[in-house]
């Protein structure tokens, strides 16, 4: 195989590890919406965290992006 | 067709000389398109807030409820996570908030993105971890060992939490700056690709015969620039307020280290 096609498919995989923070955040998002349906009031106060957690499960997903991208162009 | 990441590429704006400081050594003060939309970010912030505050009154007109509404969203975070103490970090956070704001904000109207350069926010990332040190040690010296070392463990535990608490608070900088980097570049990067399609189809069609097939593709693909750009002021907003939020929860970990308030 080229060294070439080997990169290519290379940042490919990498790029999956994107497949985990997108269960991940749906999850989140998930679990807060049918949190919030059943106590609707509490639902306010929860925002920070919810977007908080979010942010830290993306980052990992971001992570895999970044050394995808590393892979492509380096 | 340029390639989707042409638009990362840095350029020089204006070439001044280069200065010799002693003791630091040579510094270029050449202006590249990088930074200038950090000037004009920052410009806009300071002119804007200049603006809101102009004639501020105690019942705040159109302008004023905007800047207001800013200052006390970032308010209510800062003392909602630190506590009462948030009020001395506020300036730091609301001032980064703004600046990053302003920043992905530009990039969704300009060419360039400033964000989307993992040196900006790298710089950024790194400033809030100082800031975090510093903090940190002045308030409880040698008592920071506690930020690894949880109370209420077992011995046998701390074994296993303490290089994990280690490792998690080192990533703490790389993450705050691939987030914003990685958000930024990827929304960029999947906007530019859509609107190629839409070129390249376009080119497409105007081949005629089979190639008309392209027209609802490209249409297709317009609807989804559309889209995407509507998701990305939405990124611009959220992620400016992640690190604001992130900036607020490390700096609680120090301030209220060892008690919970």
């Amino acid at each position: 195989m080229e060294a070439e096609a080997a990169k290519y498919i290379g940042a490919g995989l990498a790029t999956l590890g994107m497949i985990g923070a997108g269960v991940g955040v749906g999850t989140i998002f998930g679990n807060f919406l049918s949190g919030a349906t059943r106590n609707p009031s509490a639902a306010g106060g929860q925002f920070t965290n919810l977007i908080l957690g979010a942010a830290l499960t993306e980052a990992l997903g971001i992570l895999a992006f970044v050394l995808g991208l590393v892979i492509l162009f380096s | 067709m340029a390639s989707p990441m042409h638009q990362f590429e840095i350029q020089p704006v204006l070439t001044l000389p280069t200065v010799n400081l002693p003791g630091v050594g040579a510094i270029d003060l050449s202006i590249n398109n990088s930074i200038l939309s950090m000037i004009i970010a920052a410009s806009l912030v300071v002119l804007f807030f200049a603006v809101t505050t102009a004639k501020a009154a105690v019942v705040p007109g159109r302008a004023q409820v905007i800047g207001e509404g800013l200052f006390g969203f970032i308010d209510d975070l800062a003392t909602g996570i630190i506590g009462h103490e948030g009020r001395k970090f506020f300036p730091y956070v609301f001032t980064i908030f703004t600046f990053i704001l302003a920043m992905n904000l530009l990039g969704l109207f300009l060419v360039f993105t400033a964000t989307s350069q993992l040196a900006v926010t790298a710089t950024l990332g790194g400033m809030t971890i100082l800031l975090v040190l510093l903090v940190g040690f002045i308030r409880n010296g040698a008592n920071m060992y506690k930020l690894f070392v949880p109370a209420g463990v077992p011995w046998y535990m701390l074994i296993l939490v303490t290089p994990i608490e280690l490792i998690s608070f080192l990533l703490r900088p790389v993450t705050l700056a691939l987030r914003l980097f990685g958000n930024m570049l990827g929304g960029h990067v999947a906007l530019k690709v859509f609107a190629g399609f839409v070129v390249s189809l376009g080119a497409l069609a105007a081949g005629g015969g089979l190639g008309l097939l392209g027209i609802p593709g490209a249409m297709l693909s317009l609807g989804g620039v559309v889209a995407l750009t509507a998701l990305e002021f939405l990124v611009a907003f959220l992620q400016a307020f992640v690190f604001a939020v992130l900036t607020c929860v490390y700096l609680n970990d120090v301030v209220n280290l060892g008690h919970h308030h």
